[in-house]
């Protein structure tokens, strides 16, 4: 009976956290295809741009002057300059998602800095460093926006600054609530009487616990911060054309929009369906890491 | 304070390891200041164990956690006294030493093994962390010694189990997990903070065994806190009763079961159900509740559920002395209560 018991002992199935909320997620409808349109989205703007005869700059002269209709050469008709709007569309998703997904992780990184700073030590470090987010979350985006375009045209590198220093603050206050309730479990004071510091305590003991509601925030701020970029191009503040994003395409395309709104409609499209997914996604991977039978 | 003073003195097994003088700590609450330890004093030495008993709030805890500066502040601040472990005051050292000091020379082992771990680290990556905190060894190494020491306290196949997660644990193998933690950097004195509480009765035996056949075998010192008498009685060499943050009664185990001088010690020990009892006795509770202990007190903090109080008791605190050799009471009838009088 000895060897039963032991056998049952190691013979239990190794299902960690990770594993079973892999489980529960793919258990959801709605998220799964949102995680396979994200999947089949960021496989064509990687390899599509390869794949099409044109370059995103190119023009065909037989069809310059003003937008061309869907043809068999152009799938999705062409723009007064005679380029092809799916490789516009296509290039213009790379760069869309790019800086959306930089964006995110820039914001959730400062997010988690400020949230895990601020709940961990309270006291003054939390006032100052919650005011500083009440500030940021209260200046008023687009008119701020609309006053910087005026001044100067951000590289992408800005851009991605930018969007990451207008969406954190969501972050950082999820982050630092749950700071407070950890901050106080056990395993802390435990760790702490065994000799951890501070910095051991916060990143190693802590934030692994935290990381449930995290990867929802940023799952959720890749949402906004695609949308902020086409806002933010759309206003003609983001990435400057020639080169296309989303916002940008959507933004030339709003003056031809009675006569040709085959230009319009597809970015607006994509933009939609994207946010969308990576909304399916969070709300799937929430459900999945917070279960609450 | 002075006068309250206690000191254990000249245990079987020599060297002074730990000396508390007068400790003080004190929490200010919104709704004032809450007196948690006024003035104890205590030693500890090497290899011995010292168990500190006491109800709920006495101040148990904060007694010990106070030794490893583990007391949250705010709301908590030592305000006075030293302990002193080999000769520094741990109340004078900076962080970075005190850090080396907890888990490496002192470690603790908590009262919850099902919340005393991590949830989300791997069982063996929570021991190898304070092992390379505290010692220069490979990862490779500290596994090793991970899993030496999870063989030691008694987990069956140790180098598999160091890959688990804490939920794979059942409660009384967390507290093992604890115990090899707490050992991990062979520390000279150990803490524990009401280890068996959280667990079932024989649970509970294997682990005071557990540490008792460890503490033999190491030679660790041990300070036991617990409210379980029938635990006490099995382990310590030493015990002091706590009370409302005060030390009122210390001794030799044998000595304070045998004559216990004072009046709060004599009702913890009716308090206990006996196996050589007629079987419908009832308990014999303590009449009353302890002291808010928010704001100061006059008197003995006992007094108002003394029977043997009397004005003197209400007036002043008492002072500790020497009822027999190294057994302390403060109590102003520590002779009426010994000899076992009623008043």
């Amino acid at each position: 009976m000895a060897e039963l018991s032991l056998g049952a002992v190691s013979a239990r199935p190794q299902q960690s956290y990770a594993r079973r909320a892999v489980k529960r997620f793919f258990k959801r409808k709605l998220a799964v295809t949102g995680f396979v349109l994200l999947v089949a989205m960021a496989l064509i703007v990687i390899v599509g741009p390869m794949l099409s005869p044109y370059a995103y700059d190119d023009q065909d002269f037989n069809v310059i002057g003003s937008p061309a209709p869907m043809s068999p050469e152009h799938w999705l008709g062409s723009d007064e300059l005679g380029r092809d709007a799916l490789t516009r569309l296509i290039y213009g998703g790379r760069i869309s998602l790019c800086v959306g997904l930089a964006g995110a992780v820039l914001a959730t990184i400062v997010g988690v800095l400020v949230g895990a700073v601020s709940g961990f030590y309270r006291g003054w470090t939390d006032a100052i460093l919650m005011r500083l987010t009440d500030v940021m979350m209260s200046i008023p985006t687009l008119p701020m926006i609309l006053l910087l375009s005026g001044l100067f045209r951000p590289g992408p590198v800005i851009l991605v600054a930018i969007v990451g220093a207008l969406i954190w603050m969501g972050t950082a206050r999820l982050v630092r609530s749950q700071f407070l309730v950890l901050r106080e479990r056990e395993f802390v004071e435990a760790a702490r009487a065994l000799g951890a510091g501070n910095m051991r305590l916060m990143f190693r003991h802590i934030l692994p616990n935290a990381i449930g509601p995290i990867t929802v925030a940023a799952t959720l701020a890749v949402g906004s911060a695609i949308m902020l970029e086409s806002a933010l191009s759309f206003l003609g503040f983001g990435i400057q054309p020639p080169v296309p994003t989303w916002g940008n395409l959507l933004n030339s395309a709003s003056s031809w929009l009675s006569t040709a709104p085959w230009l319009a409609i597809p970015p607006g499209l994509c933009i939609l369906v994207t946010v969308l997914a990576v909304n399916f996604v969070g709300d799937g991977l929430r459900d999945a890491m917070e279960p609450k039978e | 304070m002075e006068t309250t003073s206690l000191h254990t003195t000249g245990s079987k097994q020599g060297k002074r390891l730990l000396e508390v003088r007068n400790l003080e700590t004190k929490f200010y609450t919104a709704d004032g200041v809450v007196n948690a330890l006024n003035g104890i004093s205590y030693s500890v030495d090497e290899g011995e164990c010292l168990a500190i008993v006491g109800e709920s709030g006495s101040g148990k805890t904060v007694g010990v956690l106070s030794i490893l500066r583990l007391i949250q502040s705010p709301p908590g601040r030592i305000v006075g006294g030293e302990i002193l472990f080999k000769g520094t005051d741990l109340l004078k050292i900076d962080d970075k030493e005190l850090r080396t000091i907890r888990g490496g020379a002192i470690s603790v082992i908590f009262q919850d093994p099902m919340t005393s771990l991590n949830p989300v680290m791997r069982v063996g990556a929570q021991i190898t962390e304070n092992i390379r905190e505290h010692e220069n060894l490979t990862s490779r190494q500290a596994r090793q010694k991970a899993a030496d020491l999870l063989g030691m306290v008694g987990i069956p196949t140790p180098a598999k189990r160091l890959d688990d997660y804490p939920h794979q644990f059942s409660g009384g193998m967390r507290q093992r997990v604890m115990i090899a933690m707490a050992l991990s950097c062979s520390p000279q004195l150990i803490i524990a903070d009401e280890p068996t509480t959280a667990l079932d009765v024989t649970i509970q035996a294997q682990i005071v065994e557990l540490i008792k056949s460890l503490q033999a075998e190491l030679g660790t010192a041990v300070i036991w806190i617990s409210h379980d008498l029938g635990v006490v009685a099995r382990l310590a060499d030493n015990v002091a009763v706590m009370y409302a943050g005060h030390i009122v009664e210390k001794a030799p185990v044998d000595e304070l079961y045998a004559r216990p001088a004072h009046p709060y010690t004599i009702g913890l020990l009716n308090s206990l159900p006996r196996l050589d009892a007629r079987i419908k006795t009832k308990l014999k509770a303590i009449g009353g509740l302890p002291p808010n202990l928010l704001g100061m007190l006059q008197g003995c903090a006992f007094a108002p559920r003394c029977m043997f109080a009397t004005q003197i008791c209400r007036e002043q605190a008492p002072p500790a002395i020497e009822v027999a050799p190294r057994h302390q009471v403060a109590c102003w009838h520590s002779e009426l209560v010994s000899a076992g009088e009623r008043p």
